[in-house]
Parts: C-alpha cells; structure tokens; sequence
C-alpha cells in the first residue's frame, strides 16, 4: 500500500484539534526530526489511520474512531508546535 | 475525469491549493469520504472540483457518473494549510504535476493571475498522452502568459510532430525546466506517491533545499 501524506488527513486533524494542523510541525519522539504534519507518511487502509515520521518511519500518530469517538494515539510525537495561522 | 461546478450558500472562501472532504452516505447508513483539492481560484464566483474515476472507488464513481445539477453534496473544508501558495509566500515557483495533480496548480496559476502576482512560475506537468491532459485549452493560455513557463512530457503516447518531452521527469528535465538551486524556488510537487517521491529525491539531489520543497500525494483508492 503506498502511503499518502499528512495533507489526506487534513480535515481529520481539524476536527480532533480544532485547528488547521498540516502545517503545525510534529516531532518525532525517536530520531527528533520536526517537520510539518504534511508531510507525515500516512496509511488509510488499515481500521483506523497511522501516521509515520518521513525521516526515521517511528510511528506518531493513531487515529481511530469508535463508535463515534475519535480515538487519538500521539505516543511518537515529543511535540506538536503551533499552527503558524489558522486555515 | 470530470469537473464539478458546486453552488456553496455561506463558504468562507479558500486559500489555494487547499482541498475538501466529501462524504457519501449510502441508504443504508455505510459512509464513504474521500479528499479531493480544489481546481478553482479563492476569487472565481464557483466552487470547482476535478475529479478523477478510479475504477473499484467508493466516492469517485458515483461522483462522475451519477451526480446530477440540483444534487446535494455533504462538504467538509476548505482543509489543508501546507500544500497552499499565495502571494506572501513569493517564489520563484516550481510546480510538479503528475497526472491529476495538476489540479490544486490550476487553482494557484488562477490566483496568481487573479491577483495580478508578477511571481514567476514554472510548471512542469507529466501526462500519459495528450488526451489525458487536464484543462490543456486553459494550460496552453496560461503558458503565453508572461512570467510562466509550462513544459509538458507525455510518456506513454506523443502525437505526430511532438515538440515537448516523451519521458518520466527526471533529474535532467527538472535542472531544464525548473530553477537553479540557487534562486532559492519554492517547489510544490503534487501527483501520485511513486511520482512525488520521485521528483522529491530528483530535486533534492539537485542541490533544492529540502524545507523549500511542499509535497501533496495521493493514492488510488478514490
């Protein structure tokens, strides 16, 4: 399955941080690289959705919705740093 | 490949590049949502989106064969704040297009000119054969524009007397036709994730900083 980038997930990270986030950088709690959500490695195919840090593949982000309720797993990422606007 | 006009009563309007979440909801409660940019400039009177069918998806098909003027859609957006230029950002620009990503690109070249932005641009734009190159009438208009310089490269079939490129981009085309590392271009790459990857590491080794190059793929499960 190819993988796609942080930009297909868009309109989910709006709606669990409220905020337009593919431009917010994220780092990577393995190998310290920040970059933008953008450019995330991210898989659709799977139950729910996974993105992967670009430089290092260290998982980040898990996102999951049960029964309504997004599900949010940010375990890989050290920090998300503020939108640089809102979209 | 079809266009849609959409009529959108309180729409904040849109950056370009920026794309929308459409959602299905089938009889049976089953939804189905699918991303799509879109083609249209923040200051043209529509909404527009491209789509293209891809055989076995669940949103694309039912959007270009099935939807009918007067029907509903269920919208989400305007999304997506990475993959957007605007005046701001300067340039020069570089665009890469595989196939339909050239779409967020048309709504970019037509702010650029719905502005007045004297930014030049370059786009590069990968096609299979001539038939299957989005908006060609509109690409061939903007290319005598000044300050935008289109090459084009078809790389399954050229028609007779083809003066453009016949061959995947490549490091050598995008030396040709984009900008030196040097002017410091700001590079948008969008189209299938084999294509960007591709042009990515091209320009990268290229000398292109990294941090300049904005990258948008997508998949084929439309």
């Amino acid at each position: 399955m190819d993988a796609l980038d942080g930009n297909a997930i868009a309109g989910t990270l709006f709606d669990v941080f409220g905020a337009e986030m593919t431009d917010a950088s994220g780092t990577c709690a393995r190998c310290g690289a920040a970059s933008p959500l953008g450019e995330l490695k991210v898989y659709l195919g799977g139950p729910g959705t996974v993105a992967r840090c670009r430089h290092c593949d260290n998982v980040l982000l898990v996102l999951v919705e049960i029964g309504g309720t997004m599900c949010v797993d940010a375990l890989g990422l050290a920090a998300i740093g503020r939108p640089s606007r809102d979209g | 490949m079809r266009s849609i006009v959409l009529d959108l009563p309180g729409w904040r309007g849109h950056r370009a590049g920026q794309h929308v979440d459409v959602r299905l909801t089938a009889g049976d409660g089953y939804q189905a949502q699918r991303s799509y940019s879109i083609a249209s400039a923040p200051e043209d009177s529509s909404l527009v989106l491209t789509v293209e069918r891809l055989r076995d998806g669940e949103v694309s098909p039912y959007l270009v064969d099935e939807l009918r003027v007067g029907d509903t859609l269920e919208l989400r957006g305007p999304v997506g704040g990475y993959f957007v230029w605007e005046h701001s950002l300067g340039g020069p620009v570089l665009l890469v297009a595989g196939g339909s990503g050239i779409v967020p690109f048309r709504s970019m070249l037509r702010h650029r000119n719905a502005i007045g932005s004297a930014v030049p641009v370059s786009l590069l734009y990968s096609a299979r054969s001539l038939a299957r190159l989005i908006y060609h009438d509109e690409i061939m208009r903007i290319a005598a524009q000044d300050g935008i310089d289109v090459s084009v490269t078809l790389t399954g079939e050229q028609p007779a007397g083809w003066q453009g490129h016949g061959r995947r981009i490549d490091r050598d085309m995008l030396a040709e036709a984009g900008w030196p590392p040097g002017d410091q271009p700001l590079a948008y790459i969008c189209g299938p994730t084999g294509f960007v990857e591709a042009a990515a590491t091209a320009l990268v080794a290229l000398g292109h900083n990294p941090d300049r190059i904005r990258t948008e793929r997508f998949g084929g499960t439309g």
